[in-house]
């Protein structure tokens, strides 16, 4: 009882934010509307018992990617009202596509459950352990079985970081920076010079 | 009681919604790239909930990997909107010809 309880009032938020996301006027409302759709989801997986993931949604999705969004959003000085101009153009088409789409998915899902479809079942290979935490099970498969995978993973990452760096670090021509080599390769002889006037001449520099 | 069903109709409904939204903003690519993230959100939903009511924890492992190319695909593709800005001043994507393709 109180599980589908549970499950309704995350699913009835988590759609009314996915559908605040698309339609709400200012970006920066959109990025917040995510973060509640993402905070719901990871309840959903929790109440079905995938907590490891309900975390990485969390810390992952909305402390890393949302952010990011957060930050390029209020970076970006745009004028948001001219982007929404396409935005009753594109509605009918974006609609039927979504109706037909929706439509074409409940049909799957309708198939399914009459039985007219035969999906595999789990080996059982890779089955929850007893007495296990979910993390602990997701950790002792993902450092045996998928381990490879999971440093693909980690490379897959590392890519993503270098190449965000790359793109958006530019050399400015306009600064005068500091000259570290220039600085350390200066020697006192060269800078400074020990002359000894004589009385009333002064000297030429 | 919550069966797969339920939850196989909720991530295909928060499916239809991310392609909806990449429709409607055609023009604004930061709400595409949100758009993006729901309908891999609506994926990662139908792993684990596959997952969990199979109990087989390849779903979760694979929901894993989802998650990694979402945040690296969020990190380059707001880099290249950081540049394209940068240089035209816009981020409309309707009028994008640079490469001429």
């Amino acid at each position: 009882m109180i599980q589908a309880f549970a499950f309704y009032l995350f699913t009835a938020i988590m759609l009314f934010s996915a559908v605040s996301v698309i339609f709400a006027r200012n970006p920066v409302h959109s990025v917040l509307w995510l973060i509640l759709a993402f905070f719901n989801a990871a309840g959903l997986m929790v109440l079905v018992g995938a907590e490891f993931i309900a975390m990485l949604l969390v810390i992952v999705y909305v402390g890393a990617v949302a952010v990011l969004f957060l930050f390029v959003v209020m970076m970006l000085d745009i004028d948001f009202s001219e982007m929404r101009a396409g935005f009753i153009r594109n509605a009918p088409l974006g609609l039927l596509i979504a109706v037909v789409l929706l439509a074409e998915l409940g049909m799957g899902l309708g198939a399914w459950k009459t039985g007219a479809l035969q999906l595999g079942t789990a080996s059982g290979a890779a089955a929850t352990p007893d007495g296990l935490s979910n993390t602990a099970a997701i950790g002792a498969l993902l450092y045996t079985r998928y381990l490879f995978l999971f440093e693909a993973a980690g490379i897959i990452l590392l890519v993503a970081m270098i190449g965000a760096i790359v793109l958006t670090h530019r050399q400015r021509s306009d600064t005068r920076g500091q000259n570290v080599g220039r600085q350390v390769a200066r020697r006192p002889e060269d800078a400074t010079v020990n002359v000894k006037p004589a009385v009333g001449q002064g000297v030429t520099l | 009681m919550i069966g797969i069903e339920h939850y196989v109709a909720v991530s295909s409904i928060l499916f239809v919604l991310g392609v909806l939204g990449i429709f409607l903003n055609r023009k604004n690519v930061i709400v595409i790239l949100m758009a993006i993230e729901l309908i891999l959100l609506a994926v990662n939903i139908n792993f684990v909930a596959f997952s969990a009511f199979l109990h087989d924890l390849v779903g979760q492992i694979f929901a894993m990997f989802v998650l990694t190319v979402a945040a690296g695909e969020a990190a380059i593709g707001l880099a290249i909107l950081v540049i394209f800005f940068r240089g035209r001043g816009t981020i409309a994507v309707d009028d994008v010809n640079r490469m001429k393709g």
